[in-house]
């Protein structure tokens, strides 16, 4: 990703006397920040008092995690960095789980924390906490500025980091006092970031060892992660797929990249992705993966992982090579420039054997559910929300059988469309992940496909998406289950339902209470006119789903088993 | 397989922390860490000792790299190297052993820095292997104490005799 630093406003090279806050808000301008995500309190009080007349637009959220998660998804919606701000101690405790998240999955971000008066650091003072120790292993990076004039350098350096290279969030813990304390700000710190190099140009002789094996291949995959989508990469990765003619499979969070209603497009490969993407990796001659990390939820048993394959890894970030697989022609990098490059290297194949056997698996395997069900599927509220939305929404969503099946069962177009915490799995993400991406996109149709239990996590968040008038849909999968664990429970546990249901509460009169719109659904035949009046709503709109209860995600690779041992293809089989 | 790996870092709170905390997170594990500012008063040197398989030690070495504030790494493996360690130890010496430790001390070129009735303390370096023997030599005369430092390491100048550069001494 480019920087985009602007350094045309209004404090740059100009000398004046200011304070810390005001240089922190200023130098967030400097940075092209329009939005910002945070939550008040004692430390932070200056800093507020700084933004009361700034113009930034300001989300609130109910809890600071919440914020996180917002300022998260404002990213993975826009491709800005995204910024949220959280006082010392509690608050900046509550931003982890959000950062860890991001970090899990490469999100541009910045988090500026308060923190007590320099003074008191160490002393165990009032909602003091070692913020920087806390958040180290979930941050690319993270500082603490104790001296003003350190104070715009550092946060410059700050959105440098996050957005650049392979990104990631970057906090930045400011004492109060340093808000406080004045400086004649001559800003001309420039950033100093000796041990900070991004490798973004290819190494051409290994560019073209990957043209020249790609134009050998018989059987070759494209397997795309989330990278592609961070670099603006899915033209030139559409360019390549087209001009070499290669099947593209894609990560959780590589969706949108490839449209999926192309014939090239295997969808999502892993544990509980397509047949036909599983069966075309373990089969397939050449696998080019881009942008992507080879995840345990990815690979299954890494030992049987690709088998026949020689391997071509382009990635950004050397550390991601040959980490988990031994890789053949490594190629670090920017995606977009290398995808662009080996596009003009190699030739049209007709593979007319390999598509063949793909287009097979495609149809005896597609992804299926039970149509004649009196009850509501889950599967088939996202194909009916996907059909209505001519696969435009942006769809957020929890974690479990409610993403995966939005995975499987709505067919993305284009990238940024899909947001998801993929590397975290981190409950709860999806309701302030929609209100994100609402606020990055404000004329889209933003929906979050969502559990029960995911919702129950972060639900208070409603609050705010009234608050700022954001049409997001929620649509709760409501099965009364923590659905992945039953399932697991189900298939590995014998049954044995432990912890895994709770009494939800109800969802309808709790939207209507927090001033959203509230629909219960619990008839298959009221799903399409559901969808259409949530589709229409100008409030935000929240449906409960009341869906089959102990329904499966199919396929499934167990843990620990190769890609093509993959279970539930029999149902599958039986449903055609 | 022992690695030395040599990394130059910026001189800065958090970020030994940083690093250290990378290598528990990661699961690596490391035989010695020595930290030491260097003739750049903004860059700070650390020479981490780590065992592993080649594959390991490459990923040690991108994850250090990866850290915003490291500035340069290098394995030195494979490479003509010196390295040494550092010691101070403190011998049992009753009057009648002093003698026989005093010619130990010659033989390792080691020297005495502190000296009791009943003991002396001995500064030895050299590269790990000799530091071992010494302590190994002084056992039978009874050891009170050992502080070490941990390898430092700096690959060798002058390539030419690549034959005594191997023997890493």
């Amino acid at each position: 990703m480019a920087s985009k630093s602007r350094r045309s406003a209004g404090s740059a090279g100009q000398s004046a006397v200011k304070t810390g806050a005001q240089i922190i808000v200023d130098t967030l301008i400097e940075q092209g920040v329009e939005t910002m995500f945070g939550y008040t309190g004692g430390v932070v009080l200056p800093l507020f008092d700084k933004l009361y007349d700034a113009p930034i637009n300001f989300i609130v959220p109910r809890h600071e995690q919440g914020g996180c998660h917002m300022a998260d998804a404002y990213a993975r919606a826009s491709g800005k960095v995204g910024v949220i701000v959280a006082t010392s101690g509690p608050g900046a405790c509550n931003l982890v789980t959000g950062l860890a998240t991001a970090m899990m999955d490469s999100v541009p971000m910045v988090a500026l924390t308060g923190q007590v008066r320099t003074e008191l650091i160490g002393n165990d003072a009032f909602q003091e906490a070692d913020t920087t120790g806390i958040t180290r292993p979930v941050t690319k990076y993270n500082s603490i500025v104790k001296d003003i004039k350190d104070l715009a350098r550092t946060i410059r350096e700050a959105f440098h980091i996050a957005s650049t290279g392979r990104p990631g969030p970057v906090l930045v813990d400011l004492p109060v006092d340093v808000a406080v304390s004045k400086y004649n700000a001559k800003d001309s710190s420039e950033m100093k970031l000796p041990g900070y190099r991004i490798f973004a140009k290819g190494h051409a002789k290994q560019v073209a060892s990957a043209a020249k094996a790609i134009n050998k291949s018989k059987r070759p995959v494209l397997y795309v992660g989330g990278g592609v989508i961070t670099a603006n990469a899915a033209k030139e990765l559409r360019e390549l797929a087209e001009k070499a003619h290669i099947p593209v499979t894609m990560t959780l969070l590589g969706l949108g990249s490839y449209d999926q209603r192309k014939p090239e497009s295997l969808d999502m490969l892993g544990m509980h992705g397509s047949a036909y993407a599983n069966y075309a990796v373990q089969e397939c001659d050449l696998l080019i993966a881009v942008g992507a990390r080879f995840d345990d939820r990815v690979t299954g048993k890494i030992e049987t992982f690709a088998p026949h394959a020689m391997t071509i890894h382009i990635d950004i970030d050397p550390s991601s090579i040959s980490k988990n697989v031994r890789v053949d022609i490594p190629v670090v990098g920017d995606a977009k420039i290398i995808l662009g490059e080996l596009a003009q290297q190699v030739e049209y194949q007709e593979r007319e054997d390999w598509f063949k056997k793909i287009a097979e698996w495609k149809k005896k395997f597609a992804f299926r559910y039970d149509q004649n069900s009196t009850t509501i599927k889950p599967q088939y509220v996202i194909e009916e929300i996907c059909r209505q939305t001519t696969n435009k929404a942006v769809i957020t969503t929890g974690v479990g059988q409610n993403q995966m099946w939005a995975a499987q069962f709505y067919k993305f177009i284009e990238p940024r469309q899909f947001i998801s915490s993929g590397g975290l799995g981190t409950m709860g993400f999806g309701l302030p992940a929609a209100i994100g991406a609402q606020v990055a996109k404000p004329r889209a149709t933003v929906i979050d496909i969502d559990g029960d239990h995911s919702f129950n996590m972060t639900m208070t968040e409603l609050a705010t998406a009234v608050e700022h008038n954001l049409p997001i849909k929620v649509c709760i999968l409501n099965n009364g289950y923590m659905g992945m664990v039953r399932q697991w429970q189900e298939l590995f546990y014998g049954k044995r339902y432990s912890k895994s249901y709770l009494k939800n509460p109800d969802y309808e009169a709790i939207a209507k209470a927090m001033g959203a719109v509230g629909m219960t659904v619990e008839k298959k035949d009221d799903v399409p006119g559901a969808v259409k009046k949530m589709l229409a709503e100008k409030k935000p709109c929240v449906v409960d789903f009341r869906v089959e209860a102990e329904e499966n995600v199919w396929p499934m690779v167990p843990a620990g088993k190769s890609l093509s041992e993959m279970d539930g293809l029999d149902i599958l089989e039986r449903l055609i | 397989m022992k690695h030395i790996i040599s990394a130059l870092v910026e001189n800065k709170p958090g970020v030994l922390a940083h690093v250290a905390g990378m290598f528990a997170a990661r699961g690596f594990n490391i035989d010695s860490l020595v930290v030491g500012r260097t003739e750049d008063p903004d860059l700070s040197r650390m020479t981490i000792v780590v065992i592993g398989d080649d594959r390991v030690v490459e990923q040690v070495r991108k994850q250090l790299a990866k850290i915003v504030p490291v500035v340069k790494v290098q394995d030195f493996v494979g490479q003509p190297v010196v390295a040494r360690d550092l010691m101070l130890i403190v011998v049992s010496a009753p009057p009648e052993k002093r003698p026989e430790i005093l010619a130990l001390i010659e033989v390792f070129r080691a020297k005495v820095v502190d000296i009791g009735q009943k003991f002396i303390m001995i500064e030895v370096s050299g590269p790990e292997a000799k530091i071992e023997a010494f302590i190994n030599m002084c056992r039978p005369y009874g050891i009170k104490n050992v502080a070490r430092t941990g390898t430092i390491a700096m690959p060798r100048q002058f390539k030419m005799d690549i034959r005594e550069g191997q023997n890493s001494t």
